[in-house]
């Protein structure tokens, strides 16, 4: 087996996606990030300036439909009152907690704004409500600031590994990432390295039949390594731009299972040295606080890069992402709305908070 | 990670007892941390405030306010509280009038139904029954033959009919028939998982229940969940009347304050707890333990449960049998540290131990992962005739020892001093066990 390395091909073209509205179905090169890089700036300030509010993020707003019925627009209802009071502070804590925001960052998002309040000396509510969005976005920001732009390179297969606890929605999920690479035009293999329960292989495979895409199965009970070993073979001889590999759901209380992450790690560097270049951790948005503890014990054992927050098309509120950003700075990248393989969306802060907490789209 | 409840109202009252006298606002203070501490958990905020009420109520009336231990006596009340809520009874499955016995399992997307539906089988029959399974998910990719592989690994009949334009409501149907044809009774009904939301999900489940008119109606609801389970588990006993809680992942280190909510909104009962990947990792459901977990006071039976999972019996017996005979050698010494090393990082096992005090955190601190390694180290450098023989390690070969393993000569000794001194321990626990004074499953083996 041949050793690719970024270092070993420099003829190699290099084409990248950064989450930042590349064209569909187009492969571009890099410049493009510097060329799209001001027009979204631009937006981002005109949104600031006259509507402060993020251009409406169509996916994410489609797939939340469902829940725009219904309790969504509380917080904006909370601040249609006279005077800003004690009683608002209050209520603004129980909703934030309501949203799985947790105890401590609802904690500082209250105190965030009672000082705003005070210092700016604010009256209006409508004031304290911006002021309270804007913090929402900073907190999110803390997760999107360490975003690397990823640069995908012809002849090297990008290897995304997918991992999560159980029943997160690990395998819905890379039928939407493969769906997400294939609208960049790239080829995309998939391995199935769930041996361990029951069908989670068929399941793959069904997806990889729906999708028009490889998958690299091993039979149900064997070593996830020796799938891992295969796919990035097959990868490799077939030429794929994009290998996602799919794990069991573990716990990240069973360490023997996370130290098989990092075997499987091991084997992806045997092929291609900078392998994994994405470990995308799961997050299921109806989970309470045990998210951050998952989050932080999955990045304490395999190096996760990006996040996703999955099953967002509930009424939950994924109010998960914000211990999450404020505590790890593990970029969350993704989010997942639905059973379709294009129930997918870029995570940006500001439509994050837009759609989930404010209700965007609500005739405001 | 989270501090527990008790170490917070330790130091709430133990700055609060300087002042003497205890006053209703020093009760609230401590009410705060109950408060926090149950939010933390993913308790529903709702029912949060109800709890903490009942528990003021019961501080302020009696107990805490004159007791000399204020913060035991206010754990105790909360304890007491939770415990009251979660049901203090077990309650079994409903039995059917007619037979079969038809359990439908229901609930969100992941929560573990197939898995579940399973787990439930394989208990059933070692009552003695006859089940059968039932693939009525059409909509997630392979689920029908997740649950017919299942199905396979416990030897257990699965009724399928495939997936092709399919209703679920006739699946179910038929199943029931077949069951009744042949005698299968209990009926497993594996359904597929839904949002709360989906109205047309929902009526089908409806529909099912309608037709089939299951004794039970069993919410799957994973332990992790937030602040939405109420919503969820509302919504699902609205329409439908759940009968049941199984409430699984609770071999996670989530605190589970979702299956209290659940309890407490809608008076559902838990009536099991799913506690692992395998299929017979299905536990009855105990409330003291679910409340101490809530309360992150500890979780002996976990830790145990650990151990368990990576000792086979057998070999706990052999291990057993050299201690008694003063056998154990390093060599078994070696296996042991590499058993716990096994369950986890070892500040996170002492969290485990309930009790453990302030001083005992500082302690905490001190210990490290990397004694383990070095010890570790030690004994990997010796020859297996040494490890066999400790006593031949002296002079040049404990030099060498020393440098094979990049440690200090006076670090072998040490090591050897106390592997010495835990031989006599077991030799004389052996001796109790022999006379039948002193289980002798001590003290490596947990």
């Amino acid at each position: 087996m041949r050793k690719s390395s970024i270092d070993g091909l420099p003829t190699a073209t290099c084409y990248s996606f950064s989450g930042v509205g590349l064209p569909n179905g187009t492969t571009s090169r890099i410049s493009n990030i510097t060329e799209f890089a001001p027009q979204r700036m631009t937006i981002v300030v005109l949104n600031r300036l006259f509507r402060r509010r993020a251009e409406p993020d169509i996916q994410l707003e489609q797939g939340l439909e469902k829940t725009r019925r219904g309790v969504f627009s509380e917080i904006t209802k909370l601040f249609d009152r006279s005077a800003i009071d004690e009683e608002l502070y209050e209520d603004l804590e129980m909703l934030l907690i309501q949203a799985d925001v947790g105890w401590d960052v609802s904690q500082r998002l209250v105190a965030e704004l009672r000082s705003h309040v005070a210092g700016e000396r604010l009256r209006d509510p409508a004031d304290a409500r911006e002021v309270l969005r804007n913090e929402m976005v900073k907190l999110l920001e803390m997760a999107t600031r360490n975003r690397k732009v990823k640069i995908l390179q012809r002849g090297v297969p990008w290897v995304i590994m997918v991992v999560g606890v159980n029943g997160v929605g690990k395998t819905t999920s890379i039928a939407k990432l493969t769906a997400y690479h294939q609208r960049f035009g790239r080829s995309v293999m998939l391995a199935a390295g769930d041996t361990f329960r029951a069908a989670a292989i068929d399941q793959l495979q069904v997806w990889g039949e729906r999708l028009n895409v490889p998958v690299i199965t091993h039979q149900p009970g064997a070593d996830p390594g020796a799938v891992v070993f295969d796919a990035m073979q097959a990868a490799h001889n077939r030429n794929v731009d994009v290998l996602i590999v799919d794990t069991a759901g573990r716990l990240h209380t069973k360490t023997n299972l996370m130290l098989e992450l990092q075997k499987l790690r091991k084997i992806m560097q045997r092929h291609v040295d900078v392998a994994p270049q994405e470990v995308l951790l799961v997050i299921d948005a109806t989970t309470g606080q045990n998210g951050l503890i998952q989050a932080q014990e999955f990045a304490k054992s395999v190096e996760i890069t990006d996040i996703m927050i999955a099953k967002l098309d509930g009424t939950a509120r994924g109010g998960i992402a914000f211990s999450v950003a404020k505590e790890l700075g593990t970029p969350i990248s993704y989010v997942g709305t639905g059973e379709k393989a294009t129930d997918l969306a870029e995570f940006h802060p500001d439509s994050y908070v837009d759609s989930l907490f404010f209700g965007v789209g609500e005739g405001l | 990670m989270f501090e527990s409840l008790s170490d917070r109202l330790n130091e709430t009252f133990g700055r609060l007892s300087r002042k003497g006298r205890l006053s209703e606002q020093d009760v609230d203070e401590a009410m705060r941390e109950v408060r926090r501490a149950l939010l933390e958990a993913d308790v529903n905020f709702k029912v949060v405030k109800d709890f903490v009420g009942a528990v003021r109520e019961r501080a302020v009336g009696q107990d805490v306010l004159k007791s000399l231990t204020p913060a035991q006596t206010a754990i105790g009340v909360v304890n007491e509280e939770l415990i009251r809520i979660l049901g203090t009874e077990r309650e079994p499955l409903r039995n059917a009038d007619t037979p079969p016995q038809i359990l439908m399992m229901v609930g969100l997307q992941g929560a573990g139904k197939t898995t579940h539906a399973g787990k439930l089988a394989l208990h059933l029959r070692k009552e003695g029954r006859n089940p059968l399974m039932v693939a009525a998910d059409l909509q997630r990719p392979a689920a029908v033959k997740q649950l017919e592989s299942l199905g396979k690994q416990i030897n257990i009949p699965v009724y399928a009919e495939g997936t092709d334009g399919k209703n679920p409501v006739t699946v179910a149907t038929n199943a029931v028939k077949f069951a009744r044809e042949r005698g299968f009774n209990p009926v497993i009904i594996d359904t597929a998982g839904r949002l709360q939301i989906d109205e047309r999900l929902m009526q089908e489940l409806v529909d099912i229940q309608r037709r089939v008119d299951p004794t039970e109606i069993l919410l799957v609801a994973d332990a992790m969940t937030g602040q939405e389970a109420v919503g969820v588990a509302q919504t699902f006993n609205d329409r439908l009347g759940v009968s049941g809680l199984v409430l699984t992942k609770m071999d996670g280190d989530a605190r589970g304050g979702a299956a209290l909510s659940i309890r407490a909104v809608t008076g559902v009962p838990i009536k099991f707890i799913g506690t692992g990947e395998k299929l017979d990792a299905l536990e009855p459901f105990y409330p003291e333990r679910l409340a101490g977990r809530i309360l992150g006071m500890g979780d002996v039976l976990s830790l145990v449960e650990r151990a368990q999972e990576l000792t086979d019996e057998k070999d706990a017996e052999r291990l057993q049998e050299r201690m008694i005979k003063g056998h154990f050698d390093l060599e078994d010494f070696l296996d042991q540290l590499q058993k716990i090393k096994q369950m986890g990082p070892l500040t996170q096992l002492l969290d485990m131990i309930p009790g453990l005090g302030a001083q005992m955190r500082q302690a905490k601190a001190q210990i490290s992962d990397d004694d383990y390694k070095r010890v570790e180290a030690i004994i990997l450098s010796m020859t297996p005739k040494e490890r066999r023989n400790p006593d031949l390690i002296r002079g040049r070969r404990a030099a060498r020892i020393a440098r094979g393993s990049g440690t200090q000569r006076h670090e072998v000794n040490q090591l050897l001093k106390q592997f010495r001194e835990m031989q006599k321990m077991m030799g004389s626990f052996g001796k109790m066990a022999k006379k039948g004074k002193m289980p002798a499953n001590l003290p490596f083996d947990f």
